[in-house]
């Protein structure tokens, strides 16, 4: 198990590396959610709006 | 009457440079620049001579590059501005031989000038006097290839807000293997090796950017004009 | 003929195909990437010249590959919108950009970290280095100058001419290895010529490949749906889009 951890002593780079792309993957996700999310509520901001003007 | 292509491009140019020279301030700007910032490099690392030599060519070439980003909002921006750009558009000219004279004459007035003076900045840069020909050769080159590029990101920022900025990022990148094969033949020069090879690639690079640039320049000038 | 096409190709159509294909990219993204994580750090021999660093590998060549196919991506849906008018064009691109560089961050750096204990240094102004460090720049020029503009559809084709321009660095970072004399190719091609690659060490890698395109598409999916509402946002389709 060690031995894993230590990757024959290349371990502080290749565990940083595979944060990083952990990382990158996470903000993806957080990013493209948040962005989705805040396009939704804009879309609906004008649905009201529109509709509030009809009546 | 009709105009014919040729005729048009010559007229174009003569506008330019007409219009250039009523305002020789702003020409003297870019090139004032140019020689500020290749003293600012010996002045802020206070190397000796023959390091200075060392970095000269990545010196001279950022600074190139820098004044000629400078000086690309005068490409169309004083056009656009007073409609002449939207008149220039509509005239049944085709857009791109107006574009091609209008970037010709803008490298006339900034580029050409800059390979003129380059010997002086480079005696303050400690190059050798046998580099100068391939120097100014590639500065003219470069600078060639720079107005090409420099015009589609002018092109594509016409009246932003922040366009200045914008431009340098968006030509910057594209202007990075320019810069690379640039000093690269300067480097070449002073290193008393021949600079034939970087020499025929900055040459191709430059009738390559200057047969596609214009194109993609009119097509940036259809878009922000419409 | 082509009315199916634009049918296709019509917001709201690609809205929900989005939208269905998002749990499908996301599984199997997941499952692809398990795989290929467990199979590249666990089961995977260690390399006989790199030892354990060569399994940056697993990380550095996918997010290298998917920068690329990105930036390809991005310019085609780009040309697709400015030169046929196709709307959808400009949000797959826009969608894409964000995406596209973020990964190029991650080949970066991760192939920054690799070249440490290989080459000896964190960076070299080689040809793919530097190469990609341009397409690094590309993506954010693409992007502020979409911002610039207050007009968003001149802001799109403005952006997509621009990224059209770029697209000459891509074949530029491909080949580079092959024109010019670099460091990069040295390190890692030819550590794995012929013969192939060991399979225990190729599948995980293939997987992650996959992996990464899949989660491409789940974060593309998810992005295009963003993109397409602000887009379209007077539209009526959008009502029942929204009240889901």
């Amino acid at each position: 198990m060690k031995q894993f951890w230590a990757m024959g002593g290349y371990a502080q780079y290749v565990w940083p590396c595979f944060a990083l792309a952990g990382a990158i993957f996470a903000w993806n996700i957080w990013s493209a959610r948040r962005y989705h999310a805040a396009a939704r509520r804009r879309a609906a901001r004008a649905l009201a709006m529109a509709d509030s003007e009809a009546q | 009457m009709t105009v014919g292509a040729w005729d048009a491009f010559s007229l174009i140019i003569q506008r330019e440079l007409r219009l250039s020279f009523r305002r020789p301030e702003q020409l003297s700007q870019p090139l004032m620049f140019f020689v500020i910032v290749t003293t600012l490099f010996p002045l802020g690392l206070s190397v000796q001579l023959s390091l200075l030599r060392d970095m000269a060519p990545g010196v001279l070439w950022v600074a190139a590059l820098l004044s000629s980003l400078l000086s690309l909002d005068s490409l169309f921006k004083s056009d656009a501005d007073d409609g002449t750009l939207e008149q220039l558009a509509l005239s049944g000219q085709s857009l791109a031989v107006i574009v091609v004279a209008k970037t010709c004459a803008h490298w006339l007035v900034t580029g050409l000038p800059l390979v003129v003076i380059s010997p002086l900045v480079a005696i303050a840069l400690n190059i050798p006097p046998g580099a100068f020909a391939v120097m100014m050769l590639s500065l003219c080159l470069g600078t060639l290839t720079l107005s090409w590029l420099g015009a589609i990101g002018a092109g594509l920022t016409i009246g932003l807000r922040r366009g200045n900025v914008l431009v340098s990022l968006v030509v910057l990148p594209l202007a990075m293997p320019l810069l690379i094969f640039g000093a690269g033949a300067t480097d070449r020069a002073i290193a008393d090796i021949s600079a034939a090879g970087a020499l025929y690639f900055l040459a191709a690079l430059c009738v390559f950017t200057g047969t596609l640039a214009p194109f993609a320049t009119t097509a940036a000038l259809r878009i922000t004009l419409e | 003929m082509w009315t199916w096409f634009y049918k296709l190709a019509s917001p709201p159509s690609v809205y929900n195909t989005a939208a269905a294909l998002l749990p499908w990219f996301t599984a199997f993204a997941a499952l692809t990437l398990s795989y290929g994580l467990v199979g590249g750090l666990v089961f995977a021999p260690p390399d006989y010249q790199q030892g354990d660093a060569f399994r940056i590998i697993y990380v550095h060549v996918p997010s290298a590959w998917m920068s690329e196919f990105s930036y390809s991506l991005m310019a085609v849906a780009g040309a697709i919108g400015l030169i046929w008018r196709i709307k959808i064009g400009h949000a797959v691109a826009a969608a894409t950009a964000p995406i596209g560089a973020s990964f190029t961050v991650l080949a970066l750096v991760t192939g920054s970290m690799w070249g440490r204990p290989m080459w000896g240094t964190y960076w070299a102004w080689d040809p793919r280095l530097t190469s990609e460090l341009i397409l690094l720049f590309l993506y954010f020029g693409v992007m502020s100058l979409r911002s610039a503009y207050e007009d968003g559809s001149r802001g799109d084709r403005a952006a997509a001419l621009l990224s059209i321009v770029g697209v000459v660095n891509i074949p530029i970072i491909h080949f580079s290895v092959v024109w010019w004399n670099s460091l990069h190719q040295a390190a890692t091609v030819a550590k794995f010529g012929k013969p192939d690659m060991a399979l225990s060490m190729l599948w995980p890698l293939l997987s992650m490949f996959l992996g990464f395109m899949l989660f491409f598409g789940a974060m593309l999916c998810l992005r295009l749906q963003g993109e397409i509402l602000n887009r379209e946002r007077q539209s009526a389709w959008v009502r029942d889009a929204v009240r889901t």
